[in-house]
C-alpha cells in the first residue's frame, strides 16, 4: 500500500523520526558533480534526457559546495588537484557522501604515473567506488542508489555530535 | 583601541583615509581586485584556472594557470609498446574519443611505413567524422549553457547519445572506445552499423535545425557574444591557434584539405571560414562545420569500399583473434608483438590531424626498440587557450565565459 | 622536392657550417643547427618572403641520456604559403642546459617553451615568463629527463592529510 493511500485511510502514520528523516534525505541528495576528466562527460550523460538521473532525486547538480551533499569526483585526481578535492570536501556541510566514480579516482586506474593520485582514499573517506573507464551511466545511478541505501540506514543523530569542520587543509 | 573597519586591509590606504579630511568616496574605491576562478567552475570546461586582476567588472589582465590534470603522458608513453597507448589517446580528448584513435595510428603507421587497407580507412574515416559530431555537439551545447541557453546542453547530448550508440556497437563501448589498430582498426562494420549511421544522419538535419532556431534569433544569445574576445587573423597565427578557432579568424587552413590524410582528398567538403574572429562567429563556424562532416558521412556511406580491414603485415600488425587462435604463424607474430613490440625503424615523424579542437600532433621519436623513445603531443587545446590571457585583456568579467567557451579547450589534452 | 632544397640551400648560404645535418625521413625535412644560432635561423625562416614559416606549431625537446649533447630542442614550424611543416633541431650541453628563446619571432613560442622548462629543465635565454607549465610551483624535479622514474618519487608532491 502506497503512502497516498494509507494517508487517505487513516489520515496519520506512525513511523520514527529517525526514518522520516532518512526517507527525506536520502530522496533529495544533491550531487556536487567535481567533473575533473572524461568521467565528467559520461557524469554529464547520466543527467541528460536518456539516463535521467532526475528520477532518483539528484538531478539538482549545485556547482558550490555549500549546497551540497553528495559529492560525484568524477575523474583523474592529481596531486594538484587533490588539494582543490579536499578544499572543497571541507566545505561541504554534514552529512556528507563521496562517490568515487571511475578507474581513476578509486586506484589511480590506468595512470601508474608521477603526477597522479593512486586512489583518492588516500586524502577523502569514500563511500561508494564505482568501477568502470567511464562508468556507464547505468554503473552512476546504480551508485547513487546505493548511496541512498547507506542513508537510508543513518540515524538522525549518527551526525549531530561532528562540531562544523572547518579545517584548514594543511600540506604533510 | 578603536574598532577598525576590516575591509581595508592595506595599512597605508587606511592610514590615509583617516587623516584626508577631503577624501571622496570615489577614492575609496579606487581599487583593483585579484579574483581567482576556477579550478572547479562549471565554466572552465573541466579543471582551467584563472588569475583575473578586476578594475570593477573589467579585467585588467587574465593569467591561465594550467597542470590540475597533468597525467604524465609523455612520460608513460616511453615505457609502454606503442600498442598498449592506443587506449590512452582515447582519453586526449574526450569529446572525440576516435579522432585521437585515428591521429595517433596514423602517425604510427606513418613512423612504420605502412598503410591500412582501403575499407579500414574509410572506416576510420567515417568515426573521425562520427566523433567530430559527438565533440561539437558537447561543444555547442556546454557552450550555450555557459551564456545561459540550458536547453541546448539536453538537446545536444540527446543527439551525442545517438552516435555513442553508434560506437557501442561498433566498438563495444561508448566512450572509450580504443577502437583503432596498426595497420586497421579492430572490428569490422556490419551493415547494421551502416544502417544506424544513416538513420542517425538522417534524422539529423531536423535535430540541427531546430537547435539552430532555437538560437539563431535569440537575441540574448547574439548579443552576448557579438564582438566578444575578437581575435583578428595575424594574432591567431601568431599565437598558433588551429582548427575552428583559427578558422573563425579567417584563415582557411584544415589539415584535411592541406595535407590530406586517410581519403579526405575524394571527398568533396568546404571549409568553413568566418572574418570576425569573434564569440559568435566560432559558434556558427562550429554549426557549419557538423553540416560539412554530415555531408562528408553520407559519402563515405556511399563509397564505402569492400575488403579487408588489418594490414598485412604480420610484423606490425596484430592478426585476427578467430587466426591467433588456430593458426601457429600468427599466434608466434601475436606473441612478439605484444612481448617486443612493432619495432620501428630508427627515426623521427611529425604527424598531425584534424581534430575537432584544431590540430593534434604526433611527434614520435623512435630507437628502433619496441617503446618510443620520445613522444610528443601536439595538443590543439593546449596551444588554443594560450590565446585567452589575451582575448580576456579588456572583456568584461561576464565575457570571461563565453570567451573559454568558444574556444573550447579540453583540459585531458590541454594537460596531457 | 624543389622547395626542400630551397630551404636547405638558403640556411646553407646564411649560415654555412652552422647547418649541421639534413636529414629526410619519411619525407618529414628535418634541419640539425648550431644552438647559438637558433633566434637568427628562426627570423630568417620567418621573414624570408619565399618562405615565410609564420607559426610555430610546437616546441619540445629529447632527452638522449647517454649522447654527449644531451639534450635536443626540436621546432616544428609550419608554412601557409608553401604548406610546408620543417622541424629544426638544436643540440645543447647536458651542463646547465641552455638555449636562446624564439619567443621575440614567433610569440606562441611561449608556452611550449615554459612547457619544455618544466619537463627537461632547459633554460630558455630572454624567455618572457619562464615558469613551470604543469607541475606545482617548489616541484623540484624535471619529469621528463630519463632519470626520473615514471612513479616519481615519494614525497615529491604533498597530499592533503588524512580525515
Ligand atoms: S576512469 Fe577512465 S574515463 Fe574516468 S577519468 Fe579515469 S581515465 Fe577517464
Amino acid at each position: 500500500m502506497g503512502l497516498e493511500a494509507k494517508l487517505q485511510q487513516d489520515g496519520f502514520i506512525t513511523t520514527t523520526i529517525d526514518s522520516i528523516i532518512a526517507w527525506a534525505r536520502k530522496s533529495s541528495v544533491w550531487p556536487m558533480p567535481m567533473g575533473i576528466s572524461c568521467c565528467a562527460i559520461e557524469m554529464i550523460a547520466a543527467a541528460d534526457p536518456k539516463y535521467d538521473l532526475a528520477r532518483f532525486g539528484s538531478e539538482v547538480m549545485r556547482f558550490t559546495p555549500r549546497q551540497c551533499d553528495l559529492m560525484i569526483v568524477a575523474g583523474t585526481v592529481t596531486y594538484k588537484m587533490a588539494q582543490v578535492v579536499r578544499r572543497i570536501y571541507d566545505q561541504m556541510p554534514e552529512p556528507k557522501w563521496v562517490i568515487a566514480m571511475g578507474a581513476c579516482t578509486s586506484s589511480g586506474g590506468m595512470y601508474r604515473s608521477y603526477s597522479v593520485v593512486q586512489g583518492i582514499d588516500q586524502f577523502l573517506p569514500v563511500d561508494v567506488y564505482t568501477a568502470g573507464c567511464p562508468p556507464r551511466p547505468e554503473n552512476l545511478i546504480n551508485a547513487v542508489m546505493t548511496i541512498q541505501q547507506k542513508i537510508s540506514k543513518t540515524r538522525a543523530r549518527d551526525f549531530q555530535d561532528q562540531p562544523f569542520d572547518n579545517t584548514i587543509i594543511t600540506n604533510n | 583601541m578603536e574598532q577598525r573597519p576590516t575591509v581595508y586591509s592595506d595599512e597605508k590606504l587606511f592610514k590615509k583615509l583617516l587623516e584626508d579630511k577631503n577624501i571622496t568616496i570615489e577614492d575609496a574605491l579606487e581599487n583593483e581586485m585579484v579574483i581567482n576562478m576556477g579550478p572547479q567552475h562549471p565554466a572552465t570546461h573541466g579543471v582551467l584556472r584563472l588569475v583575473l586582476r578586476l578594475d570593477g567588472e573589467t579585467v585588467l589582465s587574465a593569467l591561465p594557470e594550467l597542470g590540475y590534470l597533468h597525467r604524465g603522458y609523455e612520460k608513460m608513453a616511453e615505457e609502454m609498446s606503442y600498442i598498449e597507448f592506443i587506449p590512452h589517446t582515447d582519453r586526449l580528448d574526450y569529446t572525440g574519443t576516435m579522432c585521437n584513435n585515428v591521429a595517433y595510428v596514423l602517425a604510427v603507421e606513418k613512423l612504420l611505413g605502412i598503410e591500412a587497407p582501403k575499407r579500414a580507412q574509410y572506416i576510420r574515416m567515417m568515426i573521425a567524422e562520427l566523433s567530430r559530431l559527438a565533440a561539437h555537439m558537447v561543444a555547442i551545447g556546454t557552450y550555450a549553457m555557459d551564456v545561459g541557453a540550458v536547453t541546448m546542453v539536453m538537446w545536444t547530448f540527446r543527439e551525442r547519445e545517438k552516435i555513442q550508440d553508434i560506437f557501442d556497437r561498433l566498438a563495444g563501448a561508448r566512450f572509450t572506445t580504443s577502437y583503432t589498430r596498426i595497420g586497421g582498426v579492430a572490428s569490422d562494420a556490419d551493415s547494421v552499423t551502416l544502417k544506424m549511421v544513416r538513420d542517425f544522419l538522417d534524422q539529423f538535419h531536423s535535430a540541427l535545425d531546430e537547435m539552430d532556431k532555437l538560437l539563431l534569433s535569440n537575441k540574448i544569445f547574439i548579443d552576448r557574444l557579438e564582438g566578444i574576445g575578437v581575435l583578428s587573423k595575424e594574432d591567431a597565427i601568431a599565437l598558433g591557434i588551429t582548427g575552428p578557432n583559427l578558422r573563425a579568424s579567417g584563415v582557411e587552413y584544415d589539415v584535411r584539405r592541406a595535407k590530406p590524410y586517410l581519403f579526405y582528398n575524394e571527398m568533396d567538403f568546404k571549409i568553413p571560414t568566418y572574418t570576425d574572429g569573434d564569440c559568435l562567429a566560432r559558434y556558427w563556424l562550429r554549426g557549419d562545420e557538423v553540416r560539412e562532416s554530415v555531408k562528408i558521412l553520407y559519402q563515405i556511406l556511399d563509397k564505402m569500399p569492400q575488403g579487408e580491414i588489418l594490414a598485412n603485415e604480420p610484423k606490425h600488425t596484430l592478426a585476427h583473434k578467430a587466426e591467433i587462435y588456430t593458426k601457429m604463424e600468427e599466434l608466434i607474430h601475436d606473441f612478439m608483438i605484444i612481448n617486443y613490440g612493432i619495432n620501428p625503424p630508427v627515426g623521427d615523424v611529425f604527424f598531425s590531424a584534424e581534430n575537432p579542437k584544431g590540430e593534434l600532433g604526433f611527434y614520435i621519436v623512435s630507437n628502433g626498440s619496441g617503446h618510443p623513445w620520445k613522444m610528443k603531443i601536439r595538443s590543439p587545446s593546449f596551444c588554443n587557450l594560450q590565446a585567452i590571457a589575451q582575448l580576456c585583456k579588456g572583456a568584461m568579467i561576464s565575457d570571461v565565459i563565453a570567451i573559454i567557451g568558444s574556444l573550447d579547450p579540453v583540459m585531458g589534452e590541454a594537460d596531457k | 622536392m624543389e622547395m626542400k632544397e630551397l630551404i636547405v640551400e638558403k640556411l646553407k648560404k646564411n649560415f654555412g657550417e652552422f647547418v649541421q645535418e639534413v636529414t629526410d625521413f619519411r619525407n618529414d625535412l628535418s634541419i640539425t643547427i648550431a644552438s647559438n644560432k637558433i633566434v637568427d635561423v628562426a627570423k630568417i625562416l620567418k621573414e624570408d618572403p619565399e618562405l615565410e614559416f609564420v607559426m610555430c606549431k610546437d616546441v619540445t625537446a629529447i632527452d638522449w641520456a647517454t649522447r654527449k649533447n644531451r639534450f635536443t630542442v626540436v621546432y616544428h614550424i609550419y608554412s601557409f604559403k608553401n604548406n610546408i611543416t620543417l622541424r629544426i633541431k638544436a643540440n645543447i650541453a647536458e651542463e646547465s642546459p641552455a638555449i636562446e628563446s624564439v619567443t621575440s619571432v614567433w610569440p606562441s613560442a611561449n608556452w611550449y617553451e615554459r612547457e619544455t622548462y618544466d619537463m627537461y629543465g632547459i633554460v630558455f635565454k630572454n624567455h618572457p615568463d619562464l615558469r613551470r607549465m604543469y607541475m606545482p610551483e617548489g616541484f623540484q624535479y624535471h619529469p621528463l629527463r630519463k632519470e626520473f622514474p615514471v612513479l616519481g618519487i615519494p614525497g615529491s608532491l604533498p597530499l592533503p592529510g588524512k580525515i
